[in-house]
């Protein structure tokens, strides 16, 4: 449960608007509701992550209750109720790429970052953490880093080193 | 009769509306024969389904198909059809199935009842007086969540919830704008508010006497006494908002709490105003009709039990008396 | 060479382009089905085709269709269900990945035939990629004329979307997607209604897989009757099975449903046996769902007959003995891999994927998850094995949705056959740790068979 103090106002760039208007066109009359996932992806995607007061707006645009939102944002893993890092490293838990080392892969990054599973370096640029199947089990160990869900398959320790180098440098 | 269908559930045939669900089909019938229900609420809609207590078998699917059902269905949202066949109480595999539910939903449930003001009309505390083992085969720490005031008459106590949607479906529906809700996913979901906002309605109160266990209660009537030592009296008043129908609940003089009035099957009749509930607490505020009716399995005593007699469909049927050993003997003794 | 009818042009560079993708025979299934067929026309083929629904259940795709309600003024929608997550599956983003175009061929061809005018296509959202490829590959056929208004001068209109989903397995139960497509929380609806009679808001709806969308092309194309003489029996046509695992060439291939399991592990034109020249230990043939099958009860049946990878063939044995096609993911494990360790993981797949609606499995799957991590790391105990099959039964069959049975079969198999294994973990809780328990003596109730080397 959040105090009702955490929340900062924010405001929707007239872009961000303009994207919410040509998704909800796709859904007949009445059903914008329908538009909630993909709204939500988009103003995380500008965001960073979806705090108390994004998910009001967007409950005000598309004309449905508050809960509505938060019951939808809490209910599916994509969406970060919490800051993140810049870069999320989302590492494949799921057996077939256990099956091929993708434990050592989050061990490594774990060691690399310097910090635990879920929470964001001190230079604000990383977190990570294992999440569930991300269906490209023949070519694991598998991560995607969000907000476009670019894939880097068949990892070892000196690609996901080389990764990490990348993203800093970048 | 021709636009009835026939239905029979353990041995014991009955007509229903096309569109009947067994479980309502068995409530028709009524006795041992219902199945439980926790999640399921007649006047909600959209309910059930979810808790799988009220599970029962179709050995018949229908007149036309007799095929059985090959799992066992929830017979709050399994509709009749002409010449179905179910077995309840009558099949072993059910009553394991159902035990298993009630395990199941017991495993993080924290077992407070002492402390619960819900214990003494609690469903899940006689289901888990049914169906329940002795023992727990949970060996873990169980899920805990903080306790939170929603409004100031209303405490959620979500360690002891089931999940049942009930209070979702009763703000939805009965008052103007929900405010709290599901959030999270699989064992982690919870009923909260997200923010720290409060339940702010006139029929919000509701929300206490449709909730199956002690994970809603009335903060008015929190600790003040133990549900078995007050005396339920039926009164009413002309209340502008609601029918102003409730149940008083006595200990001596003084009116402890006030509720909906339920019936046998612990649904609300009509539901009923904040002010009705939560101010209006002097004799003088309502005029007495008479003692609640109260079946004779209830820890809660008004001092008249009325149905000590079972039902005369269990005394004609030899594999429903068996079932019901225990009631026939207790008649016999009275 | 077995016949290619998805990926026939697989290896053409810029297949996924429209101008490509055309050049190579692309959309003749339209001009085909919305010019010389009519919709009911176009269901008869693929009722005569006997394909199956390809995104696990198996359920012939031709009946499901004609089960569609079709009450006057209602309109009438067409899912397509791409939020492929089961683990062991990718098939379905290597074919969007790489041949986008045949899943939307398939979508207005599977959208005539139902009468559907606005189709969507439901993609998990973690494939942004993948919606990217969508949306670019409609606006290449809307130019074209495949889309829109009046395609092709036939009259017909139909407007497809792409919908990304927000991270939920769930979501791949019917149901759930729909939920989730009307912008709500992943849980499955309790049936009946079935989709077919109130689907999408209400009105009737068919959610089809990725695969079986774009296997009705070649069935348009050739005819029903053609696309049935592939296969054996009731699993007619060619399958996209994902190989992962500890195999040589793990990928995606198209099969003709028939092929033995044993070809299709060990010839070098699938997946050239299994990695580092070891032996294998296990598979799991149809995704993380379906029952585990020792190396031997893979390759051959009780009866010692080959076993196929065909519905049936999988299947023979019911679950004592067999498993199931599922999605077509077969995920390989050799001989150092941990039963017990892959059980657990598994069992904490369903626990994060439990939409929490129901409660057997809201609360058995994260009970299995606990006990199986107990017995993983040595502190397990030997009554946890038969705890473990007890609380799988009490949730297989008694929930709203399958998820409940896809998160005991796992569990229950894997002790049905691995028991000794689970019962070596309780034993040694030191020595499991940091040792395997290698191949050793499971797989009841063949008696210990001749161990399948890598070649």
């Amino acid at each position: 449960m959040l105090r009702v103090e955490e929340q900062q106002p924010v405001e929707f760039s007239s872009a961000l608007i303009a994207r919410f208007d040509e998704i909800v066109k796709r859904y007949p009359e009445g059903k914008q509701k329908s538009a909630l996932l993909p709204v939500l992806h988009e103003t995380q995607a500008e965001l960073g992550w979806l705090s108390t007061s994004a998910m009001d707006k967007v409950a005000e645009y598309l004309d449905i209750l508050p809960i509505e939102v938060y019951e939808v944002a809490s209910f599916y893993t994509m969406y970060f109720l919490k800051p993140q890092g810049k870069y999320v490293l989302e590492v494949c838990r799921t057996g077939p790429c256990c099956l091929v080392g993708a434990e050592r892969i989050m061990k490594h990054i774990e060691d690399r970052l310097g910090v635990k599973e879920g929470e964001v370096t001190e230079d604000g640029l990383f977190s990570w953490r294992g999440v569930e199947c991300l269906a490209a089990c023949g070519y694991g160990p598998v991560l995607q880093i969000g907000p476009e869900y670019t894939f880097y398959e068949n990892l070892n320790e000196q690609s996901v080193d080389q990764l990490i180098e990348d993203l800093r440098r970048k | 009769m021709s636009d009835k269908v026939k239905v029979t559930i353990d041995g014991i045939t009955v007509e229903v509306a096309p569109g009947t669900t067994i479980l309502n089909a068995a409530r028709q019938i009524g006795g041992d024969i219902v199945p439980p229900a926790m999640c399921y609420y007649s006047k909600l809609q959209g309910s059930g389904g979810k808790c799988r207590t009220c599970i029962v078998k179709v050995s018949k699917g229908s007149e036309k198909d007799p095929r059985p059902m090959p799992k066992l269905v929830a017979s709050c949202r399994t509709t009749v059809m002409d010449g179905m066949e179910v077995l309840n109480i009558t099949s072993p595999e059910v009553i394991e199935a159902r035990n298993g539910v009630v395990e199941i939903l017991l495993i993080n449930h924290p077992l407070d009842c002492p402390v619960c003001d819900q214990a003494g009309e609690c469903d899940l505390q006689n289901l888990g007086y049914e169906h329940g083992l002795q023992k727990t085969r949970y060996e873990f720490e169980r899920r805990t969540f903080e306790r939170i005031d929603i409004g100031d008459k209303i405490q959620l106590h979500m360690n002891r919830c089931i999940l049942c949607y009930r209070c979702v479906f009763t703000a939805d529906q009965i008052t103007n704008k929900r405010v709290h809700g599901i959030l999270n996913r699989g064992d982690h979901s919870e009923i909260s508010t997200y923010i720290h906002t409060a339940i702010d309605n006139d029929f919000s109160g509701n929300v206490i006497d449709v909730c199956p266990v002690g994970a809603l209660t009335d903060k008015t009537f929190r600790f003040k006494n133990r549900v078995w030592f007050t005396k339920p009296i039926d009164a009413h008043r002309d209340c502008p908002t609601c029918s102003g129908k409730v149940t008083l609940w006595y200990k001596g003089e003084d009116v402890l709490r006030v509720t909906a009035r339920k019936d046998i099957y612990g649904e609300v009749e009509e539901f009923i105003c904040n002010t009705c509930r939560f101010d209006k607490k002097k004799t003088s505020d309502w005029v007495i009709e008479h003692p609640t009716h109260i079946s004779d399995a209830s820890v809660i005593s008004s001092n008249h039990y009325e149905t000590l007699k079972p039902l005369p469909v269990i005394q004609n049927n030899p594999v429903l008396q068996e079932a019901n050993r225990k009631e026939l003997e207790k008649t016999v003794k009275f | 060479m077995a016949r290619k009818l998805l990926l026939e042009h697989i290896n053409v560079p810029g297949i996924n382009t429209f101008d490509v993708y055309r050049e190579k025979g692309g959309y003749r299934a339209v001009e085909k089905a919305l010019k010389t067929l009519s919709p009911d026309e176009v269901v008869e083929e693929v009722k005569k085709s006997g394909l199956r629904g390809r995104g696990g259940a198996g359920f012939p795709t031709g009946m499901k269709w004609s089960f569609l309600a079709k009450p006057e003024g209602v309109p009438r929608y067409l899912v397509c269900n791409a939020d492929e997550s089961e683990p062991g599956t990718f098939k379905d983003r290597f074919l969007m990945t790489h041949i986008p175009h045949a899943l939307i061929e398939g979508m207005i061809v599977s959208s005539y035939a139902l009468g559907a005018n606005t189709s969507y296509i439901y993609v998990r959202g973690e494939m942004m990629p993948q919606i990217r490829i969508l949306e670019r590959a409609i606006a290449e056929a809307k130019s074209a004329g495949f889309l829109g208004q009046n395609i092709l001068g036939t009259g017909y209109n139909l407007e497809l979307y792409v919908q990304p989903g927000g991270g939920a397995y769930i979501c791949g139960e019917e149901t759930a997607l729909l939920e989730s497509l009307e912008g709500k929380r992943g849980n499955p609806r309790i049936k009946p209604p079935f989709p077919a009679i109130a689907g999408l808001y209400g009105c009737p709806t068919v959610v089809n897989n990725v695969e079986s969308i774009a296997a009705t092309v070649p069935i348009i194309n050739d005819g029903g009757e053609e696309y049935a003489k592939i296969g054996i029996g009731r699993s007619t046509g060619t399958k996209l099975i994902s190989a992962s695992g500890n195999l040589v060439r793990p990928g995606v291939y198209e099969i003709e449903l028939g092929l033995s399991v044993e070809e299709f592990i060990y010839s070098d034109e699938y997946c050239g046996g299994i990695a580092n020249g070891k032996r294998l230990k296990a598979t799991v043939a149809g995704g993380s769902s379906v029952p585990i099958l020792p190396a031997n009860l893979t390759l051959k049946l009780a009866s010692g007959e080959p076993r196929l990878m065909s519905y049936e063939s999988l299947s023979e044995g019911g679950f004592a003995t067999g498993t199931m096609l599922g999605s077509g993911g077969f995920i390989a494990f050799d001989e150092d891999q941990c039963i017990v360790r892959n059980t657990w993981n598994f069992a904490r797949f369903y626990h994060h994927e439990s939409c929490g609606q129901c409660s057997p499995c809201r609360e058995g799957t994260g009970w299995m998850e606990k006990v199986l991590h107990r017995i993983e790391y040595g502190h397990g105990k030997m009554s946890d094995i038969d705890l473990l099959v007890d609380v799988s039964r009490k949730i297989e069959g008694n929930t709203i949705c399958p998820l409940g049975d896809a998160a005991a079969w796992p569990v229950a198999s894997a002790i049905r056959h691995f028991r000794d294994e689970f019962e070596w973990h309780v034993k040694e809780p030191v020595k499991c740790l940091d040792t395997n328990y290698g191949l050793a003596n499971y797989a009841e109730p063949i008696a210990k068979a001749e161990v399948t080397t890598g070649n």
